[in-house]
């Protein structure tokens, strides 16, 4: 496979965009016609050939773009990038991790040459050819996680693991759903997850750390969450949110299908071998409501999952204004007819859209 | 004295409670302003906490309202300090020195609290060694998630950071590391549109 990589960006002029297979293989984050929080996990060992789940670290189009767009947030915020010192060790399982991984996954993109602790590392889409000491952080420009996350899309937290608990010790965190890493830092499990609504009282975040605790070295695991995006903007921190925010104000009923994205989460867990820490690669994909609807299973039941979906996640997820607008726009796209259950488009069994 | 109950919150803001005596052995106890009542009242309840004690104080804006009742303990030492800063090299030592078994008794203002929280944690001093007891004012450290910049004693929501001038509201998101409450700006959306100011609690 090869893969033309898009000249984009996810700011300004926002040219990002997604071509027909982007949007064919998106990880539609819906099973069914509502959607509450659960403890939605499973395990990561590959999933469907060209899916977003067949690979370790899925490689897509946008790649380029977004490793220009993360330089671009860390020389304005260079907090986006943060490691407690004792997690450098973790740094090195995670680049040692990324490196395998895509270097197998992807041969004709990435290539690791190792002879002991001499390692040589060569991407070839972001013209890169560096040769290093394994664990010697002296041999690299950046600390070893800064150092393959910035060659690597999706954001990352790097959790130790102690008395029982996790705790965000490290991180390189440019596109997030509205959270702040140099906050965050240091905290554990439910502490980090504090401002998120009624899932505490459901017991989820219990049962999920549970599950968290227990992860094992090659056996990863997976789940997605999802929000909303006015405009592809990666960079929606907290920290910019003074800057971005107008934004969500610039929605019409003339723009939407084009400026109004469902932001989708494909979130995975890694033991990692030397340092016993987890790693949670945050993986984000945009699509166009435009392009969403252009699926017609995905059209009828992103209108149902939107429509039903209660106030306090639609506010936690920072649409509650604009839910009048988006249904105004979905309605158009749900003609009524069943849905069959399951992620996946089902193009050629799924009837196309009926007169509304 | 009348304390505070703050309302239950989410699970990242701290909670605190009452003073207790525990062995006959060393404490350490730092406070502001009305946290002078919470160390009376501690060595009040176990008579062999004062001769243990070191006490350090700072009044802040009470003045000297509290600090004879703290001199009458008797205590192994007392520092009463014009400001958490100028205390600050003074905790430190206190802390560098501590012998296992030390217990750290924090009390007075939630900043107050918890910047001594991270001289302690620094230390090694393990966390079952710590307590806590809120007394006076409610007012927050505040961070700006913005400029990073962080404004003393907020007692309104919302408020104007002090480093950038935004105007924030007052998140009950909390961190330890950084003992601070979050600002986030509350005009983002609908530039100009910033309500009246609140009395937190009130
Ligand atoms: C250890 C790995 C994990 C990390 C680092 C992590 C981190 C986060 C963060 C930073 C937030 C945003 C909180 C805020 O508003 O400030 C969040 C939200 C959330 N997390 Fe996690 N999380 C992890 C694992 C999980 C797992 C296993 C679950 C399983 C149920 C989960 C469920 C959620 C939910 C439901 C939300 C709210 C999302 C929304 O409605 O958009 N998290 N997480």
């Amino acid at each position: 496979m090869s893969i033309q990589f898009n000249k984009e960006t996810f700011r300004d002029d926002y040219s990002f965009h997604n071509s027909e297979r982007a949007i064919k293989r998106f990880p539609f984050p819906f099973h069914e016609d509502s959607y509450m929080y659960a403890v939605n996990m499973e395990q990561h060992q590959g999933g469907p050939k060209d899916s977003v789940y067949e690979m370790r670290f899925d490689v897509d189009e946008h790649y380029v773009a977004e490793m220009q767009d993360r330089a671009q947030v860390l020389a304005d915020d260079p907090l986006r990038c943060q490691s407690l010192p004792h997690m450098t060790l973790a740094g090195w399982d995670l680049l040692e991790l990324i490196m395998v991984s895509k270097s197998e996954d992807y041969p004709e993109f990435f290539e690791l040459q190792r002879d002991g602790l001499y390692w040589r590392w060569i991407n070839k889409p972001l013209g890169i050819d560096d040769s290093f000491t394994f664990l010697d952080e002296s041999t690299l420009p950046y600390g070893p996680m800064e150092y393959i996350c910035r060659q690597t899309q999706g954001d990352f937290c790097v959790l130790d693991q102690r008395d029982e608990m996790l705790w965000m010790d490290a991180g390189m965190v440019t596109t997030q759903a509205d959270w702040s890493l140099d906050f965050d830092i240091g905290m554990n499990f439910f502490e980090w997850h504090a401002p998120v609504p009624l899932a505490h009282e459901m017991g989820i975040f219990k049962r999920a750390l549970k599950f968290l605790l227990n992860i094992q070295q090659g056996t990863p695991a997976r789940r997605l969450n999802w929000t909303m995006t006015v405009n592809p903007l990666l960079d929606t921190s907290p920290e910019n949110y003074h800057k971005w925010g107008i934004q969500k104000t610039s929605l019409t009923p003339e723009n939407i299908g084009g400026k109004q994205f469902l932001r989708v989460e494909l979130q995975t867990f890694f033991r990692l071998p030397r340092s016993n820490a987890l790693v949670f690669p945050i993986r984000c994909y945009l699509i166009a409501f435009e392009d969403i609807v252009s699926v017609p299973k995905w059209g009828r039941r992103l209108h149902r999952v939107i429509r039903d979906l209660p106030v306090e996640l639609a506010t936690y997820k920072g649409f509650i204004d604009n839910r009048p607008m988006m249904l105004d726009y979905l309605s158009e796209y749900d003609d009524g007819l069943p849905t069959s259950p399951g992620v996946w488009p089902e193009l050629d069994t799924e009837p196309s859209l009926q007169a509304v | 004295m009348s304390k505070f109950q703050f309302p239950e919150s989410i699970k990242s803001r701290p909670v605190y409670g009452t003073l207790e005596p525990r062995g006959d052995v060393a404490y350490l106890l730092v406070a502001d302003a009305e946290g002078a009542e919470a160390i009376y009242d501690l060595a009040t309840a176990g008579a062999h906490v004062a001769r243990n004690a070191h006490i350090i104080y700072l009044p802040n804006e009470t003045g000297d309202k509290y600090t004879g009742m703290l001199q009458a303990l008797n205590p192994a030492q007392l520092y009463i300090g014009p400001s958490y800063e100028a205390a600050l090299s003074r905790i430190q030592r206190v802390l560098s020195n501590a012998r296992m078994g030390l217990q750290v008794c924090l009390s007075g203002t939630e900043g107050l609290m918890g910047k001594a929280l991270i001289e302690v944690s620094a230390a090694g001093i393990p966390h079952s060694a710590v307590q806590f007891e809120h007394s006076g004012s409610v007012a927050r450290r505040m961070q700006c998630v913005h400029c990073k910049g962080i404004t003393e004693n907020v007692s309104t929501d919302p408020f104007v950071c002090s480093h950038c001038g935004l105007n924030l509201f007052v998140r009950d998101h909390y961190s330890r590391r950084l003992a601070a409450f979050q600002g986030v700006c509350i005009d983002a959306e609908d530039p100009g549109n910033v309500p009246d100011p609140v009395e937190l609690y009130s």
